[in-house]
Formats: C-alpha cells, structure tokens, sequence
C-alpha cells in the first residue's frame, strides 16, 4: 500500500489565515486544493511537506464571473465547475475544449484550476491555454495582492513565481468580443495527459485580418508554453489555411519536445506544427462565426 | 423427525429456474453492495503489516545491508534480509517452472523493483516509514535489458547464482517436422517473412497480489489468506518452501478482483510475510501497490518472433515457420505444464489446414521481473495465434489478395474434425466456415470495404479506416494428467457435492473465480443435472480445507475441468438418487427413468420424485437396498480426456487520424464458438473483458525498459488500460460445437476473446494505413512513425 510520510495538517478559514499559515509553517508547508496533484506526490513520498493548509473552504475563491470586460476565475474554481460554466464558455470555448480532455471526470470534480497552473507540470493542459488567452494571475500576500502574466508566472517545470507564502488566488481574462479559441491535444487515452496539446485564440479585423493571436502549448518544451514567433508570424496576415500551416511550421521548429514513451521528439515536433494549425484553424472558425 | 417437521425458511419469492440461461450472478448482490471479502479487507486480531524493500537498480551486486535503524524503529516488530533467509534455507523458492527464484536478493539484484528487505511494523505508515531507514549498498552491474543482445558474448551474466552458467540461454524447444517443412518452402511459389515482437505486457488485475500469513504457535497451523488462482497448488509449493507439513496449512482466497494469469504464481513477499509471522507470532498482512504490481509481479507474452508463411500463388497456405526468442526475465518462472516450456505455442497452426509446420523456441535471461505465461493467454496461444493472425495477412498484403477471402480458402473443413494438426494437436469439433461467415455479415464486410474505396478516393485529412480480422483457435482445458502437470501435480479437478436433508446442495470445488462467476456457472451446471434452481445449491470454492484438491482456474480451464468435474459429481448423486428413488417408489432402479428432474417409474409422471424429496427421504429411516449407503453425496475426480478447442471469428473496424496517427475503434464484431454456453451472459461478458484487454495491448499497454533497465510503465499513468471511451459497443455473435467429449459439450471461453482480439485491431490499423506490418502497441506515436515507414521498437525507450 502507497502511504504518505508523517505531515500536520491545517485547515485555512480564509484567504488572509491561509497567507497566515503559510508564513507561520515555513517553506515546508504546501498548499492543499483538489489534492490530485499534490497527494499521489505524497504517496510517491516524491513530496514530503512538513504541513498541509487546505484550502478547500475559501468558497470566495472558487467564483467563475466577469468582472467589466475581464472573465475572472478563481484558483479553486474545480475544472468540473470550469467546464460547466455558460459565461466561461461562451467568451473562451478554449477553456471547454481543454477543460474537455483534462483528466476523467473523478479528477476534474476535485482538481482546481489554480492548483493545475500552480503544479507547473511541463505537460499541463490549462497552462497552455490560459498562455494562449493571455491570462493574468493574480497572487495575494502578506503584502497584499500583484498582478503577473500568465506568460511569466512558470518560472521552470514544477515552479511557478508564487512565494513560499503567497497563494494564487484568481486568473483574469481580458474579453474580446472579436475573438476566437480552441484547443486540441493528442492523447493516448482518454483521461491520460498529453502528449502534446496547443491552443490558440485569435482575434479578427476587416477582411478576417488578424490583430492578434496567441498560441499556447504543452509537452512540448515551449518557453513559457507559448509559440511567440508563430504569434508573431501571423499578426496582421489574413486567416487562412496557408498561414496557419505555415504558423504550425514555425511553432514547430522553436518548440523543444523531449522523448518518453508518449513519443519520439519527431513525433511530437510534428504534432506541433498539426496542432498548431488546427487550434488556429479551430479559434478562427469561431471567431468568423461570432462576427456574422 | 421426518421431512414435514423440518421448518421451512420464507422461500425465495421466485425461484431462478432450473438449468443453463442468463440468470444475473449470484455473486453480484455482495459485490454491488461492497460486501465482498478481498484479501486487504480481511482483518486479524493483532495484525501486523509488511512492507518490501526493492532494488533501484536492474542489475547490481549487493554489498551490505544494513538495518539497524529501521529496527530500533519503535513500530517495528521485524526486519527480515535475504541473509536471515539464507540462514532457515529460504532465500531461495521454486518457481512454477523448476527454477529457483530470490525470496530476498542476498548476492545481487536481477531486475528493478526486485525484493531486497521485508520490514514487519505495527502499521502501513510505520513499515513504508522504516523502508527509508534501511541502508543498502549496490555495486551497479550493467544491464541486459535486449533480448537479441542476451547471447552476445560480452552480455552480463544474470544467473551466476547458478553453477556451471556461462550465459543466458535457458533453453531450445522444437515442434513439428523440420524436414517436411523445409520441403514445403523450397518449393512453394510465394514465401512471406516478418519479425513480429509480442511486446511484454501485464495482467494488471484490479486488485494488486497481496496474502496475510498467520502461523498458530500452539497448533503449529499456518493459515495464508491470499490472491491465489489456484489454491491448492499454493499449499503444496508452501510447504515446501517453508518445510511445515502440508495439512497444517490452509490457504484461503476469499474473494479476488481480477487475476487473469497474474496470481498463480507465489511471490517472494507472501514467504516473507510468513517468515514475519513465525518471527511475531502474529498475523501479517502484505498488500502491495499499484506500481510494485507492475513491476515485480508475473508479466505475460515478451516473445520476438520471426515468422514465415508458404503459400502458392492463389493463396493455399502449405507451410509455416517460426523462430521465437523468449525473454522469460530474470528468472523462468512462467506458469504452464512442465513437458510445455514454450506452452501451447506450437499450436500456431491455428485454424488453418497446413500441412507443415516447424517452431523452434529459444529462450534467455534478462534483468526484468519473471513470470511469463500470464495474462489470459491460453498457454501462449496469445502468441502463437497473433503470429499466425499477422502472417495471414502479410500474407494477403504480398499476394495482393482479400484477407477474408485468403481465410476463407484455408480454414479446416467441417469434414476435417476430429483433426489433427501438423504439431500433434486433436481438434475436437468446429465448423470454422460457418463461423467466418456469420461475422463478415455481422459486419456487412463488403459494404464495409466498399465504404474503404470510397474514402481512399476522397483522401485528404479525413480520417483513414481500416478493416481488421482474426480466425482464432484455442486449446483450453488443462489437461489430461497423463500429458500435464504443473511441478508434478496432475491438472485434473476434484468436486464434492453434498445433498442436505432438505434438498438444497453444496458443492465444492478445486477451481477458484477470481470475476467468472463460478459460484453462478457451477449452480446452473449442478441445477441441470438436479432439477433443482441454482438458488438451492452453494458453491465452495478457494478454501483449501473446505475443497478438494485440483490445479486451479487460468487457462481457461475451470468449465473445461471443473466443470466437467461437477457434471459428473452431479450425475453420481442422480445416480444415487435413482437407487433411493426405487426404494421409496418400491421399484428397481432399472425400472425408473429421470423426466424433467425427476425419478419416475417409466412412463408414469404421477409416480416422479424430485431430488429435495429423494434427498430427504436418503437422510431417513427408510429401507435402501443391501450395501447401499444413506445419504446423498459423491466425490470425483476428472480427468479430461482431451483439450477442448474453442474458437472465433472477429472483425474490427478502426478510424486512422492521418496527421496525428490516433485510432479509433469504430466496430467490433465477435463470434465465438465456445460450445454449449451455460450462462450467456456471463459468456459475453468474459468475452466484452478479453476485448478491451485486446484493444488494451494493441493500442496503449506498454511495458519498455530503457538502457539501464528502468522499467517504463510502473504505474497507470504509464500503463495504460482501455477505458469504455476505447472501445466500441461490442457486437457479439455465437455459433455452437458442443466439444464432443465434455460431459455437456462446453469449452472455455474465458481468454478466446484476449487471444483473439489484437490480431484483428492490429490488422486494422495496418490496413487503415496501408502498412505491411508494425509492432504493438500502435500508440498514435507509433502509427505515425509506422505512417512514415520507419516503424519503431516499442519494447525501449523511445528517443
Ligand atoms: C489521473 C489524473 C489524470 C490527470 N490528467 C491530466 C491531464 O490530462 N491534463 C492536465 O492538465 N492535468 C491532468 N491532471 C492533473 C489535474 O489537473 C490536477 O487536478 C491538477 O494538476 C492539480 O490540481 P489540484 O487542485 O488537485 O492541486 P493540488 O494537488 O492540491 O496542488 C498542486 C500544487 O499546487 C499548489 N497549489 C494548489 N493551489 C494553490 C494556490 N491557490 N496557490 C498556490 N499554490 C497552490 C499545491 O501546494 C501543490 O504544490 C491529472 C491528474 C490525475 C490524478
């Protein structure tokens, strides 16, 4: 039997007693959301935390709502709520089509969208998207609340910029009516992770000219999970099948996929670049189809 | 008191009605309300709980071990090393096929996840806590994790615990006729080639091995509660592994979830927890995990074949070859009869009439766990028939020609059977054209390919389809005990029955269900024999002291053997019962005759008496003929007089994405011919397991070890199992051969659907995309590769 080592375990009333806690317990102590990254990292005894402060009461952190023109979702909203909610949905189907092929649904009814994003797994699903839409995290303090790009809140595999006492405590999007968004992923089995996913959300002027674009995307040894010179590439070009296969080029070749048993690195060079351009071609259908 | 006195208890309102049908599983009502009683739920006073040290590494000698910390743990009650073995003589066991395997490693470690230390404490969390406190010191030994590079002369000597080994090779087996074989090639006019690897693979039941060993100081009696398939074969190898007289030993396998070839076997950590009862004398319980089961417990299949097909040039198959490198692991502990080392594998003619045929098996050590022969495979049929199944259709891939049609044109004839095989196999019945026939239609084969032309025409990024088949034929029913045995135990199967005053029976069996539902085939066996409902008769099984002897369920032998065993138990207690039957109805046996579950004076229904009646009547004062006895019981032993040869025709219909290489199952269609089917629900749902397991191995269970021997797929995120988003919603077919020498002319069927189904999904997949042949597992990786033409291995890390 997998059992866990000897921890102590707190129970946070609030996000300020949480923040409290966490100073109180020191670097040792960890944070407890839905708990399925953390304890099967326990029960590994890969993680030894001195202390748990579960959080899993802060039900002000679990709100999905907009908030004027920002889509804000809370760091224990769990991707079953994700996946359920209308609003998040209709401004960002890219969060469904993730939140779609993360896990099973025993998984995403506990896990929480901000311990995903906090567990900087190379391989996460929502880290790619929330890239892809431009998220901004916000993270609370003794000091109070900051403010920090999605695109620079991972800071190496498994590491985030949230200090030993800081909690994450809600992601914000900023909505664009213009825009459009998917995702893809290629798995092995249903509820397994990927073995390279990409998301993408685009944003069309006149002509279906694109004014912006962001493409996210994991397991593929992309810095920050992003396709910045395919982003690049594709602003101001029209939305078409060429510039998207050749954006999943581009994606292709500054991505920097590591061999397992999921794939060969050829293999997951080349689901890149496909991916790539099926979320574009995903993100831009939907964003014609708003704009009729 | 005579039978009217006896109080009756409120009877079951309505009672399930006698004889074979799909009743639901009597079994089910504890399962589905968690009441069952698996080996990690039973609880002993004054418990305590093992926990297994392991090796990091594949190969390494080992130069200290050192466990004073852990035990001066204060939750420790013992720490055992394979030096403490080595002092009572038990650092080493038997396998189940003559060789010995470490308890605990004392010399080196053989492969990763290999048992080191055992540590006995007070709780889980205590034992997993002093695993830490042991220090071992290895000295890293290279590895040999290839196969192909097992015999190379400067490969690492595994098994220098053995003397006189100079190398790895354990051994060379052959069958069938060289020479007739060899002529057949060199005359042929089309020779088709093709090296086909059976990735290592494993059973991953539900439920993990696990066993609590209490050891009776004052009584000297040893119970073991265990995961065993097979009980009683446990007992006997108990003792002699730990010297205690076999009758004070009582194995008990309460309810088990899922064994499919994984426990047979015995490990090293059920001695060990032995071992920590005799040292505390109390109870301990050892249950392992998720990722020591993947690891350490029996694999199944790893066989590099090349094989070799003759045909003419319109397609009759004359001859076939097959040269087979067998990696058995560190140790040979595959689990099949002993005069089989490669198991049933020569039966690779499967279902074809081929004149000639020659295998040659040989087999080496590596640094990866033993086992073997696991995993719903009917002996190594698993093997031998995806072999074949593959090369029929590299076959029709070369000659240009219809699988189907290529099948069709070298199936045996009706006319054939009884038949016997180029390797000396007796078919017993079949009618194999019949059966390929009912699943193309099933299938709507034609239109199937029809709608393939169609979308090759279109091209595109839609999606590839492919159409896959597979012709299986198995040999189940271990075995007549003149040919078979597992470590000089006979395979046949005892069974008791025993009638009580009231009617109602219990019947006792060798065999032991581990989810076939035993307890529900084996009442409606019994009820047809009887005339009495199944809800009347008990089924005892896995309770060594409750049972008779007998080798235990794998290889699909439990209906084939035990039941046989209890068709024929039951018809002695008929014949009995006639005995009584004439003394109650004042006439001679001779002249009664059994009519819908009675015994009644020859053409007079108003004279019958049921069994519930005969049985009381037995228990009572009544007169009976000199020299016959009261009561109603009977014992007997079966030994089957041959195999029997279940057999199937499948089609699969996969989905290829093109530019991520990922398969969808759309359409699965299997007929099986199983026999006489006693409950066919159970049937089909023995046969929906062994489908998923086949769409399981052909597209995602992979079990790679990389260069260092560090096995690739320790847990379930690694090993992947099919879940219902996999597969289809399975379409089932039957045709029925009754086995002309069962006493009821049934087969098994609880592996045909695992041996036949990854053919079938594999060459599915291989026509969607259009490629002569690539290993398993077709992940979409290895789709795409093989899309490419540069196939992979799929038994090493990917790079
Ligand atoms: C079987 C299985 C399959 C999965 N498949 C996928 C998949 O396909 N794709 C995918 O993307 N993910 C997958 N996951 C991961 C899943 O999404 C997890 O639920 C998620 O990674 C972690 O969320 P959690 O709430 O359970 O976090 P926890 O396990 O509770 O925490 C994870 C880490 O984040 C920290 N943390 C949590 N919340 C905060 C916070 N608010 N502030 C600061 N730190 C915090 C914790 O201290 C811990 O270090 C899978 C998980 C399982 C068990």
């Amino acid at each position: 039997m997998q059992v866990p080592a000897q921890f102590e375990y707190e129970r946070a009333s609030s996000v300020e007693h949480a923040i409290a806690l966490l100073a109180r317990h020191g670097p040792e102590a960890r944070v407890l959301a839905g708990g399925h990254s953390l304890i099967p990292m326990m029960k590994l005894r890969l993680a030894e935390p001195e202390t748990l402060i579960d959080i899993n009461d802060l039900s002000e952190l679990a709100e999905i709502e907009v908030q004027g023109d920002e889509l804000c979702i809370g760091a224990m909203a769990r991707h079953a709520d994700l996946l359920a909610s209308e609003v998040a949905g209709s401004h960002y189907p890219i969060l469904h089509d993730a939140e779609h092929v993360i896990a099973d649904p025993v998984v995403r009814n506990r896990g929480t969208v901000g311990g995903s994003v906090c567990q900087a797994d190379p391989s996460e699903d929502l880290s790619a998207a929330f890239a892809a839409i431009q998220a901004t995290a916000v993270i609370q303090g003794a000091d109070g609340t900051r403010t920090v790009s999605m695109r620079e809140f991972f800071t190496g595999p498994y590491d985030t910029v949230v200090g030993p006492a800081e909690l994450l405590v809600q992601l914000r999007v900023p909505i664009h009516p213009d825009g459009g968004s998917a995702y893809v992923k290629v798995e092995r089995r249903v509820g397994d992770w990927p073995v390279a996913a990409v998301g993408a959300a685009l944003r069309l002027g006149r002509r279906n000219k694109i004014t912006d674009a962001g493409i996210g995307m994991t397991a593929v040894g992309a810095a920050h999970f992003v396709a910045a010179e395919a982003e690049a590439y594709l602003r101001g070009k029209p939305a078409t099948e060429e510039h998207f296969a050749k954006a999943g080029e581009i994606a292709a070749a500054h991505c920097n996929p590591s061999a397992d048993q999921r794939g060969p690195v050829d293999y997951k060079r080349h689901l890149a670049g496909e991916l790539t351009r099926r979320a574009l071609r995903g993100a831009a259908e939907r964003a014609m189809a708003r704009a009729v | 008191m005579t039978a009217t006195q006896i109080p009756a208890r409120v009877p079951t309102p309505t009672p399930t009605p006698v004889g074979y049908g799909s009743i639901p599983r009597k079994e089910d009502a504890r399962f589905v309300r968690g009441r069952g009683s698996f080996v990690d739920d039973v609880q002993l006073p004054g418990m305590l709980y093992g926990a297994v040290l392991r090796s990091p590494y594949a190969h390494a000698r080992i130069v200290s071990v050192d466990i004073s910390a852990a035990e001066v743990h204060p939750k420790v009650r013992a720490v055992i090393t394979g030096d403490m073995l080595d002092k009572r003589g038990m650092a080493w066991m038997p396998t189940l096929f003559g060789d010995v395997q470490a308890v605990l490693a004392t010399d080196k470690v053989r492969f990763q996840g290999q048992e080191v230390a055992f540590v006995v404490a007070e709780d889980h969390y205590a034992a997993r806590d002093a695993l830490s406190l042991i220090e071992v010191e290895y000295e890293p030994l290279p590895a040999l994790v290839d196969a192909k590079l097992a015999l190379a002369p400067d490969a690492p000597l595994i098994r220098d615990d053995l003397d006189g080994r100079t190398d790895n090779h354990v051994f060379d087996w052959s069958a069938g006729n060289k020479a007739a074989t060899d002529d057949a090639f060199a005359t042929a006019d089309v020779v088709a080639e093709c090296e086909i690897l059976y990735p290592r693979v494993h059973p991953a039941p539900m439920e993990t091995c696990g066993a609590i060993a209490s050891l009776d100081r004052v009584s000297g009696k040893l119970t073991v509660y265990a995961t065993s398939q097979a009980p009683h074969a446990h007992r006997t190898m108990y003792a002699q592994v730990t010297g205690l007289p076999e009758h004070k030993i009582q194995i008990i396998a309460g309810d088990i979830g899922g064994g499919f070839g994984n426990k047979v076997a015995i490990y090293p950590a059920y001695v060990c927890a032995i071992v920590g009862s005799i040292l505390t004398g109390c109870p301990v319980k050892w249950t392992e995990d998720r990722s020591e089961n993947l690891m350490s417990t029996a694999f199944a299949r790893d066989f590099h074949m090349h094989g070799e097909i003759a045909a003419t040039s319109d397609g009759k198959i004359l001859a076939l070859r097959a040269n087979v490198l067998a990696d058995l692991g560190a140790f040979n502990g595959t689990a099949q009869p002993t005069k089989f080392p490669a198991g049933f594998f020569h039966m690779f003619t499967g279902s074809y009439d081929i004149a000639a045929a020659h295998c040659e098996v040989r087999s080496v050590h590596t640094n990866k766990a033993p086992g073997g022969v696991a995993y719903s495979c009917s002996f190594r049929i698993a093997e031998a028939s995806y072999l074949l199944e593959r090369m029929v259709d590299v076959l029709a891939h070369d000659l240009g020609m219809d699988p189907a049609q290529l099948r069709m044109r070298n199936l045996l004839r009706p006319e054939q059977f009884p038949y016997t095989c180029a390797t000396g196999w007796e078919y017993d019945s079949g009618d194999y054209p019949t059966t390929l026939r009912l699943a193309l239609e099933m299938a709507g084969y034609d239109e199937l390919r029809r709608e393939q032309a169609a979308r090759r025409e279109g091209g595109g990024d839609a999606p590839l389809m492919g159409i896959g088949l597979s012709f299986f034929t198995e040999a189940v029913g271990a075995g007549p005990r003149k040919m078979m045995d597992i470590l000089g135990l006979g395979m046949a199967d005892g069974a008791e029955l025993r009638l009580h005053p009231t009617g109602k029976a219990v019947l006792r069996l060798s065999c032991m269900s581990q989810g076939q539902g035993h307890a529900t085939t084996f009442a409606q066996i019994v009820s047809q024999e009887l005339g009495i409902s199944p809800d009347d008769i008990e089924v005892v099984e896995g309770d060594t002291d409750q049972t008779p002897f007998g080798l235990g369920t794998y290889g699909s032998r439990s209906t084939a053997v035990s039941g046989g065993a209890a068709v024929v138990v039951a018809r002695k207690v008929r014949d009995r019962a006639r005995i009584v039957a004439a003394a109650m109805l004042e006439a001679l046996p001779d002249d009664l005759e059994w009519a819908e579950g009675r015994w009644q004076v020859k053409g007079v229904p108003s004279t019958g008496k049921a069994i519930a009646e005969i049985a009381t009547a037995a228990h009572s004062g009544l007169e009976l003929p000199e020299g016959v006895e009261g009561h109603l019981d009977a014992t007997t032993v079966y030994n089957p007089p041959n195999l029997t040869y279940p057999y199937g025709a499948y089609v699969c219909v996969v989905d290829v994405d093109p530019g991520t290489g990922q398969v969808k199952v759309r359409r699965f269609v299997a007929v099986d011919d199983c026999g006489v089917r006693i409950n066919p629900m159970i049937v089909e749902g023995q046969i929906h397991g062994g489908l998923a397991d086949g769409v399981g191995m052909a597209l995602m269970e992979l079990m790679a070890f990389d260069a260092n021997g560090n096995h690739l797929g320790a847990s379930f995120m690694d090993y992947l199992l099919p879940t219902s988003m996999e597969c289809p919603s399975w379409e089932l077919g039957q045709t029925v051969s009754p086995s002309p020498h069962h006493p009821i002319g049934a087969k098994g069927i609880g592996e045909s659907a695992t041996v036949g189904s990854p053919a079938a999904v594999v060459n599915a997949v291989l026509d969607a995309i259009g490629v002569r042949h690539a290993d398993m597992p077709l992940t979409p990786a290895h789709v795409w590769r093989a899309m490419q033409g540069r196939a992979l291995r799929t038994d090493v890390a990917l790079e």
